[in-house]
């Protein structure tokens, strides 16, 4: 019987581990694949404070050596489902069942796909929620962006110095892009800004070839996929608070509505989702589950 | 873990007896980077597989032949065939079953 099973190791998992172990608390850390989340997708961590600048993967591996070196079990496995029991919880995971007294979702989030049918089809085969995953594999071919966020941006500046064209597709009139992101976009030969522009479809032989717009086609090896990002894990137990967009509700604090779950992270409903406010919810979360296990 | 090679490939991949796990990568890729320590600890625990690693940039041929679009990318190879693929990241149980092992 574990005290405190925390599922997913991202920043949030990660940070909500040490404060466990540093109470001494049995601790099970599942991730699904490998420690990081979503800090694995960057080549640029520039605003972590005591970090000046490094990369996605060396932050992830310096904090997963200090949450093993404090006695945290990490197993890498897929946590499917939680179930209250008299003395706790039973998490399920693909291929076995821990007990745990209480337990820590920090599961983040995932790309938000573009509800097409032939989605999963070109999935790995020009369809990508990753550009600095997968960009530099388009070197001077003609690629498309769809979103009107940040992220959208960001992503078709960067492939700017790669690709031979990038399209900026989005379907509203308007960005929501910051203004200085949207006027360099605007200044950069290689990017065309299509507006009031919809993905009908997608069509290619064995990979990515065309993609079916509302008004028109346009040929494209990629199409990075930058429309925001959708809570995951969010319905490993019933009888959580959900927001509109299926974010966990939780006081400040990680509580949930049920006593014993506690929410850190990206998952939580809130407004910045960085690194730095992802450890700070591991750690509130973490001491709420340690005050809730000394009660 | 053996680097795959356009020379190599076929000796070390297609005509391996054990099972073979094939890692496309890039080293200006993060998760990529991410995954390598994974597969060098499943390769020194099981001796009954044998997992290659493919940097596509130097090897545009290998990449080309397979289609690579999306990294890291694992292809799984039995008697020459390909009988499994995936995009981005696994964790050694997933691995091992791609491979049947």
């Amino acid at each position: 019987m574990y005290d405190i099973i925390i599922i997913g190791g991202g920043p949030a998992g990660l940070t909500a581990a040490i404060y466990a172990r540093r109470a001494n608390k049995k601790t099970l850390l599942l991730e699904s694949t490998v420690c990081g989340g979503q800090m694995l997708n960057t080549n640029n961590v520039e605003n972590y404070p005591a970090v000046p600048a490094t990369d996605g993967p060396s932050i992830a591996k310096a904090m997963e050596t200090q949450v093993r070196e404090l006695g945290t079990e990490i197993e890498f496995d897929e946590a499917v489902s939680i179930e209250k029991t008299e003395k706790g919880f039973v998490v399920k995971t693909e291929t076995e069942s821990c007990e745990t007294r209480s337990v820590i979702i920090a599961t983040g989030t995932e790309p938000r796909k573009l509800g097409l049918a032939a989605e999963g089809r070109f999935e790995g085969r020009g369809i990508s929620y990753c550009a600095t995953c997968d960009g530099a594999i388009y070197r001077g071919k003609p690629v498309a962006v769809y979103g009107g966020g940040n992220s959208a941006f960001y992503e078709a500046e960067y492939l700017s110095g790669l690709a031979e064209k990038v399209y900026l597709i989005h379907h509203h009139p308007e960005f929501k892009a910051d203004e200085i992101l949207v006027e360099k976009a605007k200044n950069n030969p290689k990017i065309e800004i299509m507006v009031n522009t919809e993905i009908k479809d997608l069509a290619g032989e064995k990979k990515l070839e065309k993609i079916i717009l509302n008004n028109g086609e346009i040929a494209a090896d990629a199409l990075f996929v930058a429309i925001g990002r959708t809570p995951h894990g969010t319905k490993l137990i019933e009888g959580l608070n959900l927001d509109d967009n299926n974010y966990i509700v939780s006081d400040e604090d990680g509580k949930t509505g049920i006593p014993g779950i506690f929410v850190a992270g990206d998952v939580r409903e809130k407004k910045l989702r960085q690194i730095v406010t992802a450890t700070a919810d591991g750690a509130a979360a973490a001491s709420s589950a340690i005050d809730y296990l000394n009660n | 873990m053996i680097e795959g090679t356009n020379e190599n490939f076929e000796r070390e991949v297609l005509n391996s007896e054990k099972p073979v796990l094939v890692d496309f990568n890039a080293t200006w890729c993060p998760p990529c980077q991410a995954l390598h320590p994974v597969l060098e600890e499943l390769a020194g625990e099981n001796q009954d597989i044998k997992i290659v690693t493919v940097d596509i940039d130097d090897q545009d041929i290998l990449a080309e032949q397979y289609e690579i679009s999306s990294i890291p990318c694992l292809v799984a190879f039995k008697d020459g065939e390909e009988i499994a693929r995936s995009v981005g990241m696994k964790n050694k149980k997933q691995i091992l079953k791609m491979l049947g092992a």
